[in-house]
């Protein structure tokens, strides 16, 4: 049994943070569950799968998630609780959905989870979604420990039911992967089908309908706003003249930086936990009792703004900063260290932060970036890309694993902004320069958003290559299923979708399949799409060996080694792969033996014919 | 009780994010508050893998500079790179095997002498440095994965934080598959030993 369906109430249990939030919404009773993976958000829809093995719980990876919205927003609509999971650059792809459902409302409660990335530990920027609740007019909930996430989550449903809207539980990356102590609740029976009533008038946003229903938005904010006032998580705690206003994360640096500065007689702490609509009434009583108010958010200053405006109709003059104390700035996650001074320097406290230990003395260290599996495909295909291309030609990326390529020595990716944009920027690129275009993009990504794309290219007639590099999974964020596929191997009843077919369906006339691990068909091949004068795509198709693992579908080859007598030590194989099973010990190159999965690349690489199977 | 923070650092691979959270699990069987914070990002694909333990009265799940009470390091060069974590009174809990980057290979770097890490980390802090060869004794248990259980068995035995070895153990028995459970144990105690 799945350790979250533990029947327990009243039990202990060491939690992550998403995997509370999963919990907390199996407290809810949630019937219905959708999301596309993405790093810090994955682990929630990872526990959803196996439960729906379990149980009769629904859910699904949806190709993006703008999919993933809509699909949850016919079944909140028949009246079942459900789930909604991304990461916070998802969420701009299910803005669009996301704006006129704020207008449609929901009849089951419906919970989007949205997980903010502050110090971009795996995205592309570290926008603030909280910008989102005021931008959608959706309530928006902060928890700040994992006990919280778990609490806030079942009460994010019944909140939502309670208005018929959508509501956004805000976490950032350093929630979702911490654990913590949680104690468990009851499990309720859930409902899995609901009913659907016909109710066109209030569900079809023509121009008519719609001015209708934004007013109703705005009402169901004044209702929100009621609720923000006596939500159990906007807490005033202690009765100083000093005034500390925090959300998230940061309300636990606050709180250490409180009592290890020994003021806590003098502070008023007020945490927001129900960020949107902030509880103005709360907020000004705060205002009111205290002398000096830091803000302390992470990204952008979303409180501070608001404590002024609030202040400035109140007609209260203290001083309300944020921003620019201490190390508090836009950039970035926050830590204990950098609050606790921040607030000492505020209030003017003598404060000495301990000691580190002397480092300028530290050797230069080598760095240790990621990088790409030994025996990983995409290497391979890499190489023979560069080989047939060069390091002149255009190399826009994607996002997945493969984003990797941009290090040396693969050094192929030129140009990224977002999932599926090496496809369309490559037909930006085909038309801006005489310089080739070669794109690259993951399976999972090219059905997330490749494939409008690609339409495009074809009906434009633009010309260039697009590799779409098919590892079977999504692997980045942990080999989840994507509509390419062979759903059996996870032992999934799901209908796959053959890139192939797809490809050819949009209208691309020149489509090469390759097996990347056969060096010299796949330059064959490419050399093939470089010259042919139109939009060519090549699809390489390997297991990324990870998965192949994890679903016993790995055949282990002989692994190689080098023979140093005929190997003339000029490295092309370390300097061109850099597969990481090979290192340099006394001036020789050598492979790994426990590392290589034997894929035979570096072999088909050497000019010398110096790497070999071990006997 | 007393607040103890502890950093983790490794590679990918290393099982560092697995000790960190069978130390979390056994604070809280232990009934002593505690959070165990990780980043999990690309740590598959060969990169640097740190996680905190924070146990006692605290609530942040994170360690900042100079403050770690303990700064348990899987690979001698990731424990270097990790010591401003460290004050001069941490204490430095660190595996000598090197695990060379790649960026070494490719001639982006140089690798340093083992003994020439160690002995600048000796130089920076009070207390005496605990290092072992995890990786031999790993080896030695039965399984070069259970490098992570000679790193608890040395910081349990370390006596750094109030868990009892037999708590430990009975943590790890939970959470460990059959056929690796004697290989961990003796692996644990090969740490514990190894501590001394
Ligand atoms: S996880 Fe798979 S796809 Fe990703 S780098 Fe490793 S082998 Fe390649
Ligand atoms: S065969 Fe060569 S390239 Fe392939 S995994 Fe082994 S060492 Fe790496």
């Amino acid at each position: 049994m799945h350790k979250l369906l533990t029947d327990a109430p009243g039990k202990k249990m060491l939690l992550l943070g998403n995997e509370a939030i999963a919990r907390g919404a199996l407290e809810a009773g949630l019937s219905f569950a959708t999301c596309y993976p993405g790093t810090p958000s994955s682990e929630i829809p990872e526990q959803f799968l196996h439960i729906s093995q379990e149980t009769d719980l629904y859910f699904e990876y949806s190709t993006n998630e703008k999919v993933a919205l809509e699909v949850g927003a016919g079944a909140a609509a028949c009246g079942l609780r459900t789930m909604v999971t991304m990461k916070h650059v998802g969420l701009n792809v299910a803005a669009d959905p996301l704006m006129t459902l704020a207008y449609v409302g929901v009849k089951g409660g419906m919970v989007i989870v949205n997980a903010d990335d502050p110090s971009l530990f795996s995205s592309q920027n570290e926008q603030d979604n909280r910008y989102y609740a005021r931008l959608s007019g959706l309530p928006m909930l902060e928890p700040t420990t994992v006990q919280e996430m778990k609490d806030a989550t079942v009460a994010a449903f019944d909140l939502s039911e309670e208005l018929g809207l959508p509501v956004i539980l805000r976490t950032t990356t350093r929630l979702n992967h911490i654990r913590g102590g949680v104690e468990l609740g009851k499990l309720p029976p859930r409902k899995t089908k609901g009913t659907f009533k016909k109710d066109p008038f209030n569900l079809v946003t023509v121009p008519a309908v719609s001015r209708k229903l934004h007013q109703v938005l705005l009402e169901k904010y004044d209702r929100a706003l009621e609720k923000s006032e006596q939500w159990p998580y906007n807490q005033l705690t202690g009765k100083g003249k000093w005034g500390i206003v925090a959300n998230g994360v940061s309300v636990n640096y606050v709180r250490d930086a409180v009592v290890d500065l020994g003021i806590a007689d003098k502070v008023t702490l007020l945490k927001l936990g129900f960020s949107w609509p902030l509880p103005k009434a709360l907020m000004t009583r705060f205002l009111k009792q205290v002398d000096k108010v830091l803000v302390v958010e992470e990204l952008e200053p979303i409180m501070e703004n608001e404590l002024k405006a609030l202040a400035q109709e109140n007609g209260i003059t203290i001083p309300i900063k944020g921003k620019g104390v201490g190390g508090l700035s836009r950039l970035f996650e926050y830590d204990p260290g950098l609050v606790r001074k921040s607030v000492a320097e505020y209030f003017g406290i003598d404060y000495k932060a301990p000691a580190m230990v002397e480092m300028s003395d530290l050797p230069p260290l080598p760095g240790r970036p990621p990088n790409l599996c030994a025996g990983c495909p995409h290497r391979a295909t890499f190489y023979a890309v560069k080989q047939v291309f060069g390091n002149e030609a255009v190399y826009p990326t994607d996002i997945g694993c493969y984003t990797l390529g941009v290090l040396p020595p693969i050094s192929m990716a030129d140009y990224l902004i977002c999932m599926g944009s090496s496809v369309s920027s490559g037909c930006g690129f085909a038309e801006g320069t005489d310089q080739k275009t070669v794109s690259f993009i993951g399976d999972s990504t090219f059905f997330h958003s490749g494939i409008t794309g690609l339409v495009n290219a074809v009906h434009n007639n633009h010309k260039f290559t697009l590799v779409i590099l098919d590892n079977g999974t999504t692997a980045m964020t942990g080999h989840q299923p994507h509509p390419g596929v062979q759903a059996n191997l996870m032992g999934l009843d799901r209908t796959r979708v053959s890139i192939e077919n797809v490809v050819r369906g949009c209208g691309v006339q020149d489509v090469h399949v390759v097996k990347p691990f056969k060096i010299k068909k796949t330059i064959e091949a490419l050399q093939a799409a470089r010259d042919y004068d139109g939009l060519s795509v090549v699809i390489s198709d390997e297991f990324c060996p990870l998965f192949a693992k994890a679903t016993k579908q790995f055949k282990r080859g002989k692994v190689f080694t080098v023979n140093q007598e005929k190997c003339k030590n000029h490295r092309d194989c370390i300097n061109k792969l850099a597969c990481p099973a090979m290192f340099v010990e006394e001036e020789k190159v050598r492979i790994d033996e426990n590392m290589c999965i034997g894929c035979s690349v570096c072999a088909q690489v050497c000019p010398e014919n110096a790497i070999v199977p071990v006997k | 009780m007393e607040t103890k923070r502890l950093v983790f650092v490794g590679v990918g691979g290393q099982g560092n994010l697995l000790a960190s959270r069978l130390l979390g699990e056994a604070a809280l069987a232990a009934g002593i508050p505690v959070v165990v914070s990780e980043i999990h990002g690309m740590a598959q694909r060969g990169g640097i893998v740190e996680s905190a333990v924070l146990m006692g009265n605290v609530t942040s799940p994170i360690v900042s500079g100079a403050e770690a009470d303990v700064l348990i390091g899987f690979e001698p060069i990731e424990t270097l790179r990790a010591m401003g974590k460290c004050s001069a009174d941490s204490l430095v809990i660190t595996n000598l095997s090197p695990l060379p980057p790649f960026t070494v290979s490719i001639g982006q770097g140089k690798y340093p002498k083992v003994e020439e890490a160690l002995e600048l980390i000796q130089k920076k802090v009070k207390k005496k440095v605990i290092a072992l060869n995890g990786s031999a004794l790993a080896a030695e248990a039965g399984n070069p994965l259970s490098l992570n259980m000679v790193m608890l068995g040395a910081l349990i035995g370390s006596g750094a934080v109030p868990i009892t070895p037999e708590d430990m153990k009975k943590t790890i028995a939970a959470s460990t598959k059959k056929a690796f459970l004697e290989s961990n144990i003796k692996a644990f105690d090969l740490g514990m030993a190894g501590a001394r």
